[in-house]
Order: C-alpha cells, then structure tokens, then sequence
C-alpha cells in the first residue's frame, strides 16, 4: 500500500529535456522564473506561454501528470486569485456588494497571477522535477554549489545527506510497511476512530521505526568507514559532468526566450499590463 | 591454498574491551594470537557476542586493540606512527561485507554504490568505471548496472556490496555474518561469489558464520568463545570434536551429528564425515551387514 508513494516528482523518461545536464537544468530554471517575472506586456506574456507550452511538448511529460501534480496547490492559486481580486482597487468598481467591491483591474491581476503560477509550475516541472531524478538534481547541486566550499559551507556533508536520505526512503516505507502489518496483526486499527486515536495507534509503529532507523545509521556509519570515506578530502568521482552540445542548445533556447521577453517588452509598450 | 609461509594478518596478545561507561569496560577479546596466511579461507564461528564482530573491526582498523600488536601485510597497523592515510591503507586492502545488506548501500544506483570505495580512495574517474565494471562482472549483476538497490532481492544486494568492496582491489575480506539475513538462494549465492573471489582471484576470505554447512566450505574453522580463540584447525579436525563444541552451545554439522550419535550408541562406524556424502560412504558398510 505504501510502496506506490513514488518519490518526487521525477517521470523517467528520455526526451531532450530529461537527457539535459542537471546543473544546466537548475540554472535554466531560474532563467525561466526570472522570465516569467519580468513579462510585462500582453505579447511578452503570450511569448511566455507559448514557450511553456514548447517546455511541455519537448519534455513529453503527459499533460494528465503535470495537472495533477497542479492539484495540491490548487487552493493556493485559489486564495491568491480571491486575494487579488478583492484588494486590488481601481477607479470604477466592476460590481459592489456591500463592503466588497471587485474591480476589473483586480481580475485581470488575479487571471494574470493564476497564469503565471501555472506556467511556473509547469515549467519549472517540466525542466526540473518531472525530468530530474532527485538523485541527478542533488548532485548537480553538489557541483553547482561546489565553490561554495572553499567558504567552509558544508555542500559535500549536504549531498551526501540528501543522497543518504533518498537511498533509505524506500527502504524505511518498506518497513514501515512490515510493522504496520504486524502491528495490524496484533489487532490495531489504523482507519477508524477519532483522529486522536489513530495518531496513537501510529505510536507502536514510529517507535520500532525509530530505533531501526537509529541502528541502520549506526551500521552505515561503520560500513562507510570501512570503504575508507572520510568526507569531501580527496574524494573524485565515477561520473563527472560535461556540457555536451544538447545542454548548450538548451542554454542557447533558454537565451533566445530571455532575450525575447525583453525585446516584447521594451517594443511593445503600448499593451502594458 | 596458503602456499605462503609469511602470515599476512598476525595478532599478538591482543586485548580489547568495550568502554560501557566511565570506568566501566566490558573485555571483548582477551588474548588472542592468530595467523591468517595469504588466500586462505577462514571460517569463524561462535555464538552471538563471543566477539566475532569485535575481532573483525581490529583487522581493519574500525577499533583499535588496547594491547598487542596486529600486523597487516607487514605493517604493524598498531604502532604509533599510523598516519591517518596508512588507517585508509589498511581498509583498503582489508574489505568488509555486513550483514544487512540494507546498511551498506549508500548510493541510490546500484553502479554508484559500488564505485563510493574508489571515489573515497580518489581514483580517477576513467579507472574507477573499469573498476565498477570489472566488479559488477565478478559478482554476475552487470546487467543490473542501474538499477535501484530497493529494487533488487537480498542475495543480489549482498553481492552489490561485495562488488563494492572488490572495486577498492582488497587482499582480504571480512564478511561477518553476510549470509545470515538471506533465504537460501540468496545465501547459495553469496557463497557462490565468495568461494570464487577465494579461489580464482586469491582473495584471503575470513567468513564469520552460524551456518555449518558454509564453515566446512573453508581450509580452516576458528572458534571463537567468550572472547578467546577456542579452536582452530582444518574443518575436518574441528567438528571431529563434537563434544568440545557442543560444550561451549555451537552445533556441528548435522550429518556429522548423525555419526557423532551412531558412534555413541555404539556403532561401528569407522569415520567422522562433514558432507553428505562422506557421510553415505561411510554409512554404507553398515547397511551391507
Ligand atoms: N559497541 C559496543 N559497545 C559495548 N559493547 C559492545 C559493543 N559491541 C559489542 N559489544 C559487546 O562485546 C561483546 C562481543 O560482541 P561482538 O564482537 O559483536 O560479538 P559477535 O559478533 O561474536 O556476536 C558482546 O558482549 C557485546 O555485547
Ligand atoms: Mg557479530
């Protein structure tokens, strides 16, 4: 039951976008939010759009999966659009309604936010966590971030945290699992009663999870010494990175898309939003 | 298989115990002297805390002795002057296999895994894929090359991490208790993996097992008990003592019972057998009567 948890978001895949550098893909994310951000006018805006939509289409990452990673946070873009709505104030209101009055400016700046969440969370998904396995993403922040060691910041310590983590994830559902079974075994409900009651039939399951997890540390720890890891000094590693011509496509398609949304914005001034 | 008269691992009076609190210890070893020769395969047996585990972590340098001496491949890995690279030295060349094989997994693909021994050792990375490659070809997973560990069966895990170890080149391994968590295929195999890693690449092999059957695989059993070197020998000369092993709760392997018990019930059975089929040949006689 628990083992169809997957982990992220990552949908394996082999399309141009999946097969693109990690650290090239992190930094194009950013450029991509950047973008979205500055789009001030109508046809900067449709261009970002259009352009999400080719992220979507090159990624080929079914539409289904990306709406319905869009599901969680739909109350989010919910709240924000109410917010927008009835705050932004105008010069002649739309309609009134005792003290709440909605303004056409208020709606158009909630459809243009609900736009903009939506291209966000589909591009950056697109370029970065459906096509990304949290392995891969993990080390291109690693290297991307390696610099920052020679100022004592501890990027190595924190890969090998995230990777350490993702290794046991599965591992500690699956016995979560076990226990649960066995605990169920023993006569515990874990779907019926008072929320108060469940969270205390959970408690025989977290503890033996717990003390198991502590031991799986413990035992790590010395397996680790024994393969003669002692942190970040001297370490190499199997696969290094090198940008190959696909992510300086990338990086040249990411160029064009910047470079477009500021000539749509300074040429096309007259449709400003 | 030891064809060198040089011991390769040497102890020497060596003691070990367990700070369990201040001023309180818990003596694990006490003065253990032992030679392991070069490409033997050593079984090592005793019941649970008799200090097995405790001994293996000695020889590569996890724990270090309160006294004696233990020698590695000629270097005294208990003299003072042990830089911190010569401690990597020495678990380089003496690898360790666990026995969960949950917990020594550390990377989220299998070919990764195995290369974090080499990339610690900060070999390059063009020799560190022929490596990875060398050694998922020895323990027979290259086709699971990138697959997730939580994705493979106990036995192929267990040979993910001795890929792991081969791919650092050791002279010896440890394996403590790595059968033990695994159903009986997976335990052929590992075993399978060992005794060719003993016999076909000259690996040392120390194997700390429960089970019989694996320890009359090896030229030598050592019994360890309450934290002293009970017996040592051929498996033949050790389980011939059946009523020495049983006094310290070890059994022997069962078709060596079978005889054991014959002979006291006064049969004339003329031989001590470790395998099955020693132990038909030596049944035999009887049945002709
Ligand atoms: N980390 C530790 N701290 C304290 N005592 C320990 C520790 N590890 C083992 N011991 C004790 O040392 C003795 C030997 O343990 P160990 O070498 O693990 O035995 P074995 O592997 O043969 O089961 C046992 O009595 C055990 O309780
Ligand atoms: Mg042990």
């Amino acid at each position: 039951m628990l083992k169809e948890i997957t982990l992220g978001q990552f949908f394996p895949g082999s399309s141009p976008l999946h097969k693109t550098d990690p650290r090239a893909k992190i930094i194009l994310t950013l450029i991509y939010i950047v973008g979205i951000f500055t789009a001030k006018n109508v046809f900067a805006f449709l261009f970002v759009i259009l352009f999400t939509l080719f992220l979507v289409a090159i990624s080929k990452i079914p539409l289904k999966i990306i709406l319905k990673g869009m599901k969680p946070i739909i109350y989010v873009i919910a709240f924000t659009a109410v917010i927008n709505i009835f705050w932004t104030k105008g010069e002649t209101p739309l309609f009134e309604f005792g003290i709440i009055r909605v303004y056409p400016e208020g709606l158009k700046f909630a459809g243009l936010m609900i736009i903009r969440i939506i291209a966000l969370l589909a591009g950056t998904g697109v370029v970065l966590t459906y096509t990304t396995s949290p392995i891969a993403l993990t080390d291109g922040l690693e290297r991307l971030l390696a610099p920052l060691k020679k100022l004592k910041m501890p990027v190595h310590e924190f890969s090998m945290m995230m990777t350490i983590a993702l290794r046991f994830i599965p591992t500690l559902i699956e016995e979560t699992d076990k226990i649960m079974s066995a605990q169920k075994a023993r006569g515990a409900d874990f779907s019926q009663g008072s929320l108060i009651n469940r969270a205390k039939a959970l408690i025989p399951v977290m503890i033996p999870l717990f003390v198991s997890a502590f031991r799986r540390a413990d035992d790590l720890a010395v397996a680790m010494e024994c393969r003669c890891y002692r942190g970040d000094i001297g370490r190499t590693r199997m696969t290094e990175l090198h940008m190959k011509p696909l992510d300086w496509l990338m990086v040249l398609v990411f160029m064009i898309f910047i470079a477009g949304i500021i000539l749509l914005n300074i040429f096309a001034p007259g449709f400003s939003i | 298989m030891n064809d060198n008269t040089t011991p390769y691992i040497t102890l020497r009076n060596v003691n070990f115990s367990y700070e369990l609190e201040e001023g309180v210890k818990l003596s694990a070893l006490k003065n253990i002297n032992l030679d392991i020769y070069k490409g033997e395969f050593v079984a090592v047996l005793g019941h649970n805390g008799s200090g097995k585990s405790t001994l293996a972590k000695l020889l590569n340098m996890i724990l270090t002795p309160d006294s004696g001496t233990i020698i590695v491949d000629g270097k005294d890995i208990t003299s003072k002057d042990m830089t911190e690279d010569d401690v990597f030295d020495v678990r380089r060349h003496v690898g360790m296999v666990f026995q969960n094989p949950d917990n020594q997994l550390v990377a989220t693909i299998v070919e990764e895994d195995i290369a974090f021994g080499c990339e610690n050792l900060g070999i390059p990375p063009k020799e560190i894929r022929q490596r990875v490659d060398d050694a998922l070809k020895t323990v027979g997973m290259t086709e699971f090359a990138r697959h997730e560990p939580h994705q493979l069966s106990g036995g192929q895990k267990q040979r993910i991490a001795i890929a792991g170890i081969i791919a650092m080149l050791p002279d010896t391994i440890i394996f403590d208790e790595s059968t033990a968590m695994l159903d009986p295929a997976g335990r052929d195999e590992v075993m399978k993996t060992i005794s060719s890693l003993n016999r076909d690449r000259g690996i040392t092999v120390l194997h700390i097992t429960h089970n019989m059957s694996e320890a009359i695989e090896a030229d030598r059993v050592i019994v360890i008990n309450d934290g002293e070197v009970y017996m040592d020998g051929t498996p033949a000369e050790v389980f011939s003592q059946v009523e020495k092993l049983k006094s310290v709760g070890l059994d022997v392997p069962q078709v060596t019972e079978l005889i054991w018990r014959l002979k006291k019930l006064g049969c004339p059975v003329s031989a001590d057998a470790l395998s099955p089929e020693a132990a038909a040949e030596a049944l035999l006689p009887l049945l002709k009567v």
